[in-house]
């Protein structure tokens, strides 16, 4: 059936069951494979997408429950990368396969949108739902705090 | 907001007119400077070879060829500031992209290479195109830095003639040429270049006259890995490409008995659906004689092609399927385990190999009334790559394309040739970024399996396999167990040593020809003659015992098991004798050992002491590995609930030299993390042949929250020694987190994962 997803700011119709998980819709029908899988039961997060500003997991969210909302993915969180996680990853050399890292970042912008000054406590709850096999977990800690400056200004 | 109407069909057909050729992944530059493409294999546009490193365009960038695979260890970096360092290039026009493999398995070193005496990995192109074994640095940086010195000769050539001058009068610098008041870029001399030819091959630089090495330059592949545009195996995305589901014999060496496509053939979007393989379990098999190296067979199993993924995969689980056993149905880790320890309890047991004598240790230990013994376990580990197993494939009569994130791209080409009935010059891999390899893409199963699927569909394909079929299809770090006996004097130091191990060898399953008088080098590794402590009398003995599960090389492989073993039985040996664990190595190890100053140095950056609190714990652990030397000691905590928390690790490593010093800061955190997840949480249980733990709510990982803090200590001796660095960082850290866990607690350690013992 046809369902119409906003991603990006742009509306998408596409022709998928409706509990097809976001994360193939976004992965294989509307072409953004920057959001990536994982697991599939919502235990790594590297799917973490944004649902109204808010982060969720795509590979186990449904498409149709995200219909209406705003859903925004690595791809949509700035056009240059000039998101100040982005700038403060870039400083920091953060990433090294890189295949957790939109995951990472999503779920590092959710955070900053909801604490502008995260505590390291704070950053272990919201960040621990995010697994990385490369162990960047400093270098991702000292990058949110960098991009809250950035932020502040 | 702008509004599209978006079906797959007009997706691909519209991003395939964009990008104008057969491959779309995602070309998109993400500005003037970018030093990587999303899309690493993608080829430079323009711009002039002056060798088959390195690429110079008339605006004096320069596009350097890489033969490793970026996989996170940073290869995308320190491979073109090796060639950079000689060329004297404008580094901040550097950009990076892979080695074309088909041209590498076609052709030989070049003359010049030759001439210089640098081309002695292989007589391939680009010399060695596989990563592993901690080798991209200090086996590649000969050849890499002589194609950027005799590219530098040639530009400098090419400059004097036109300008009427000797090449000894021009200079080369950030990628300008300049003789008195005449100078000019790099890029309007390039064309020239390639066609000099010069007496003799300049001579390449020493440490102590290195610029670019050994600076922290910014990662290339940064801006890609930020902003989703970096792509992995599993988002290649080919015109009119249709998706594969597959599943095989959930226990290797099983089969599939029966499926019934048609309960699910009219699902929608489903297309077709193919029966996989005959049986095996698709051991890779090295032929060192040759090039290829070959993936024999593919597992029994069968895929569900549809026109999108998810579609693919409903229609694979809603199929029934009936699977055999092959005959492992009784077969559990505790019983290949428990017979492992058979053989290990019985020294006279004819499997025994001996891997290294000196003096009369079992003479000496049957002699002794002071004689301390311990057996040690390791289970199986999978290495749980970020990026589950993929490929993408077009097979048609007389070409294959793959897109696949391999550490092996030469391996992936004779997989896909053999399976495709096609020679290797008519295949052509591309190869992605890895979300992580540890070994495990180093063994293209999954291409060979995609080559067949692609095959009977003759249309392009991406094979997925999920996190559960990742796992079941693991290619293991094998088990090991191990016993120690060791004789002491009235000091409480040993007289005589007799260590015997007994693992399920990779060797034997796939490079049999490598074992030497019945032993696998690699599972001894660090034991054997390695052994870095004096001890007067010394057996180590080797046993084989296989089991019906496939092993591979996982990172850092034997030597992650050896340490843990061994430093934790040294540490027993120390406690005994009433020693401190630091003194006690320092005196059995030879005045000249090279593990004297990595100890002591993170000895000393940990404030090394044996007086902490009920519940705090300091312990120690060193290896060497592919060439470099690490100590680590780790700072713990145990609460009074039996709480574990790893505070600190002072690392201290010695490879010799550092080309790039944050991204082995980078490597030894990464380490860390992988051999901390592995210490504390890694096994693969086995029940009724088959995998256990096939996602992560069961095979857990270190997270953010129990992470750390890790000191990294430079302790380089520098000279000749070149070690890697991809790996050695990790063998030392369960046994430094185990013996700091002895130290806090009282409670030895003796096998892992840790999680499986009580700390109250």
């Amino acid at each position: 059936m046809a369902l119409t997803l906003n991603v990006n700011g742009t509306s998408h119709t596409v022709d998928v069951e409706p509990e097809t998980p976001l994360l193939w819709v976004l992965r294989d029908n509307i072409g953004l494979t920057g959001t990536k899988y994982g697991c599939g039961i919502a235990k790594c997060g590297a799917c973490t997408v944004h649902i109204d500003g808010k982060k969720a997991f795509s590979c186990t969210m449904k498409a149709s429950a995200a219909v209406g909302a705003e859903i925004t993915t690595i791809e949509g969180l700035s056009d240059d990368s000039s998101h100040p996680v982005q700038l403060a990853w870039i400083e920091g050399d953060v990433p090294q396969c890189g295949y957790c890292q939109s995951g990472q970042i999503m779920a590092a912008a959710a955070l900053l949108s909801q604490r502008p000054n995260p505590s390291d406590l704070d950053i272990d709850a919201a960040m621990s739902d995010n697994i990385c096999r490369c162990g960047t977990y400093s270098r991702i800690r000292d990058a949110i705090h960098r991009a809250a400056e950035i932020a502040g200004g | 907001m702008t509004t599209m109407e978006i079906d797959r069909r007009t997706f691909i057909v519209t991003s395939a007119s964009a990008a104008g050729g057969l491959m779309l992944g995602f070309y998109m530059p993400t500005g003037a400077d970018a030093g990587v493409m999303g899309s690493p294999w993608t080829a430079a546009e323009g711009g002039q070879e002056v060798n088959a490193w390195l690429v110079i365009d008339p605006d004096n960038s320069v596009t350097i060829r890489v033969g490793q695979s970026e996989m996170g260890e940073g290869v995308f970096t320190g491979m073109p500031m090796l060639v950079a360092e000689e060329l004297q290039c404008d580094w901040s026009k550097v950009r990076a992209v892979y080695a074309d493999v088909n041209r590498h398995v076609q052709n030989f070193a070049e003359p010049y290479m030759v001439a210089a005496g640098a081309a002695k990995e292989t007589d391939n192109l680009y010399q060695r195109m596989g990563t592993g074994g901690s080798g991209a640095v200090r086996r590649s940086r000969l050849y890499l830095m002589q194609a950027g010195a005799s590219a530098r000769e040639r530009l400098k050539q090419a400059a004097a003639d036109a300008w009427g001058v000797d090449r000894s009068a021009v200079t080369a610098e950030n990628g300008m040429l300049s003789a008195g008041d005449r100078s000019g870029m790099f890029g309007e001399f390039a064309a020239a270049a390639a066609g000099v030819q010069l007496e003799s091959e300049p001579e390449i630089k020493t440490p102590d006259q290195f610029t670019l090495l050994g600076t922290s330059v910014a990662r290339l592949d940064t801006p890609v890995k930020v902003n989703g545009s970096a792509v992995y195996g599993i988002d290649a995305q080919v015109p009119d490409m249709v998706f594969a589901a597959v599943e095989v014999a959930p226990v290797p060496g099983g089969s599939l008995v029966s499926y019934d496509f048609d309960a699910v053939k009219d699902r929608p979007g489903v297309i077709a659906a193919y029966r996989l393989g005959e049986g095996g379990i698709g051991v890779l098999h090295y032929n060192l004689d040759e090039v290829a190296n070959r993936v024999t067979g593919i597992q029994s199993g069968v895929a569900v092609i549809a026109d999108t993924y998810y579609r693919a995969l409903t229609a694979l689980q809603l199929m029934p399927k009936e699977w055999d056993d092959g005959g492992h149905g009784d077969v559990t880790d505790t019983s290949i385990i428990d017979g492992a320890l058979e053989v290990l309890a019985n020294p006279d047991d004819p499997s025994y190999n001996p891997a290294d004598s000196v003096g009369d240790a079992r003479g000496v230990i049957a002699a002794s009334s002071n004689v301390m013994e311990a057996t040690y376990t390791t289970p199986y580990l999978d290495h749980a790559c970020m990026e589950p197993m993929n490929c993408t494939v077009h097979v048609t009569a007389d070409r294959a394309d793959v897109w696949v994130g391999t550490q092996n791209p030469p391996r992936a080409i004779a997989a896909a040739a053999e399976e495709a009935g096609l020679p290797e010059e008519k295949v052509h891999v591309h190869n992605c970024f890895l979300g992580t390899g540890f070994g495990r893409r180093s063994r293209p199963d999954e291409v060979r399996q995609a080559t067949a699927i692609g095959k009977a569909l003759g249309q392009p394909v991406k094979v997925i396999w999920t996190r559960e079929e990742t796992a079941r299809q693991a290619k293991m770090r094998p088990y090991s167990v191990y016993h120690f006996a060791a004789a002491t004097d009235a000091n409480g130091k040993p007289e005589a040593y007799w260590n015997r191990v007994v693992s399920h060898s990779i060797f034997n399953h796939q490079i049999p020809q490598f074992l030497r008088d019945g032993i696998d080098s690699q599972a001894v590794e660090g034991l054997d003659e390695r052994l870095p402590y004096d001890i007067a009398n010394k057996q180590v003995d080797y046993a084989i015992r296989d089991s019906h599960l496939p092993v591979h090389w996982w990172r850092a492989v034997g030597a992650s098991q050896n340490a843990f073993a061994l430093e934790g039985f040294i540490d027993e040996l120390a406690h005994a004798a009433g020693a401190d664990p630091l003194q006690f190595r320092l005196d059995l190890l030879p005045e000249d050992s090279e593990f004297r100053r990595p100890l002591e140095v993170a000895a000393e950056g940990a404030g090394w002491t044996t007086d902490l609190g009920r519940g705090e714990g300091l312990g120690i652990g060193m290896a060497e590995a592919f060439g470099t030397i690490v100590a680590h000691v780790a700072y713990v905590t145990v609460s009074r609930r039996g709480q574990l928390r790893v505070e600190t690790v002072d690392a201290a490593i010695d490879c010799g030299h550092v080309i790039h010093p944050k991204m082995v800061e980078m490597q030894m955190e990464s380490n860390i993390v992988y051999g901390l997840t592995a210490a504390l949480y890694g096994e693969i249980h086995i029940n009724k042949g088959a995998v256990v733990e096939d996602n992560f709510d069961q095979y857990l990982m270190l997270r953010m929250n129990e992470m750390p803090e890790v000191r990294t200590h430079f302790a380089l001796s520098g000279g000749g020694k070149w070690g890697g660095v991809g790996e050695p960082g990790l063998p030392p850290i369960a046994p430094a987190v185990s013996n700091a866990i002895f130290a806090a607690t009282g409670k030895r350690i003796r096998s892992l994962p840790i999680r499986n013992h009580d700390l109250i």
